[in-house]
């Protein structure tokens, strides 16, 4: 019975592992699509005196 | 020796790490930030993208500014590196990668008497970091975008002590301009670094156990990501030597994969028996994620 318990715990487990995987790959491609990986930079190349505790 | 080897081995890693996610050396002495290509991808560690070395972008920054930016849309390019650092490593980051998770380590080991949090104290007070996350990282930019168009990033204004460590003092040391800048919220954020550095001398990880945004994010992933800690019921005594060198007080023989655990391998090499592995994937008669409890055992943790 223990065991039973313990291989669909396993399942669940590696099921929500490749889920994440998956989902993780897919934001990506999305957000790449989006050109969000362009905000992302736009953000980062200047200094943000509010980051920082000046602005 | 194994322990010894280890332990100088994840220093060193902490160490590269922090030296390639902040390699951009000319900018510490012109007091000017990287603007290359680079900062369009989110490194997976806290490491401020206004630190004059930083080659990438910060993910809580960037998250801050996507949910606060008054789009209304979904941060997926984040949120998609975020996951994928998560379910592949989950807290192995913080252990191996975060450089401010290395300046703490490195305060912890001044020779000064350390502090023991009462369980009392510390088991509500870690979940500080996930409303740190919910509240400053997500909501309050959302609304705040909501209402006005645009949102401060409050997180890295009123809190990070990463930024004001990694990004203020560099800067303001090459530029006297914005040291001039400075006022009310540079003298709060400063103290809030002068606290988080003093505790960090007398508590293991202060920031990464109560405040670390990040550090909650891959706290959902730890249970079930790649990388596993692995317990061996079989060889396993009890004595509990682990449990008294993890550096976040995990309860190592009870949840192994603890969502607190940073993967830094200390209780592996504390293990007299050799019970405690770790990697990727599950070998056989080990205790999988999400079955400790199934294997727990009587515990006999010598004071």
């Amino acid at each position: 019975m223990r065991s039973v318990l313990k291989n669909k715990s396993v399942f669940r487990i590696r099921c929500a592992r490749c889920m994440c995987l998956a989902a993780g790959i897919l934001f990506i491609g999305i957000g790449l699509v989006r050109q969000e990986h362009l905000e992302v930079m736009q953000k980062a190349v200047r200094i943000c005196l509010e980051c920082i505790g000046i602005g | 020796m194994h322990r010894h080897r280890m332990k100088h081995k994840r220093s060193m890693i902490q160490l590269l790490s922090a030296v390639l996610l902040n390699g951009y050396m000319i900018g510490f002495r012109n007091g000017k930030i990287y603007t290359g290509k680079a900062k369009a991808v989110c490194v997976p560690v806290l490491n401020c993208y206004s630190c004059p070395g930083a080659l990438g972008a910060c993910p809580v920054g960037a998250l801050q500014a996507a949910v606060g930016g008054g789009k209304g849309h979904v941060p997926f390019y984040v949120l998609g590196i975020l996951m994928l650092f998560g379910v592949v490593l989950g807290r192995v980051v913080c252990g191996f990668l975060c450089p401010f998770g290395f300046v703490q380590d490195l305060l912890y080991k001044i020779p000064v008497p350390k502090l023991h949090v009462p369980k009392k104290i510390d088991r509500p007070a870690r979940y500080l970091k996930y409303v740190v996350l919910l509240a400053a990282v997500i909501l309050l930019p959302v609304s705040a975008a909501a209402k006005t168009g645009a949102a401060v990033p409050y997180f890295c204004k009123y809190i990070c002590p990463a930024g004001t460590l990694g990004g203020a003092l560099p800067l303001m040391g090459a530029d006297p301009v914005l040291r001039d800048l400075t006022g009310t919220l540079f003298d709060w954020k400063l103290f809030v670094l002068a606290v988080v550095l003093i505790l960090s001398m007398l508590i293991s990880r202060p920031f990464c156990r109560y405040l670390c945004p990040l550090g909650a994010f891959y706290a959902l992933f730890n249970r079930f990501s790649f990388f596993q800690m692995q317990l061996d019921q079989t060889k396993c005594t009890g004595c509990g030597a682990c449990e008294r060198v993890c550096p976040m007080e995990v309860e190592v023989t009870r949840n192994i994969n603890s969502a607190e655990c940073i993967r830094c391998g200390k209780c592996k090499g504390a293990c007299p028996t050799g019970a405690i592995s770790s990697g990727f994937g599950n070998k056989e008669g080990t205790s999988e994620p999400g079955n400790e409890a199934s294997g727990k055992k009587e515990r006999r943790i010598p004071e």
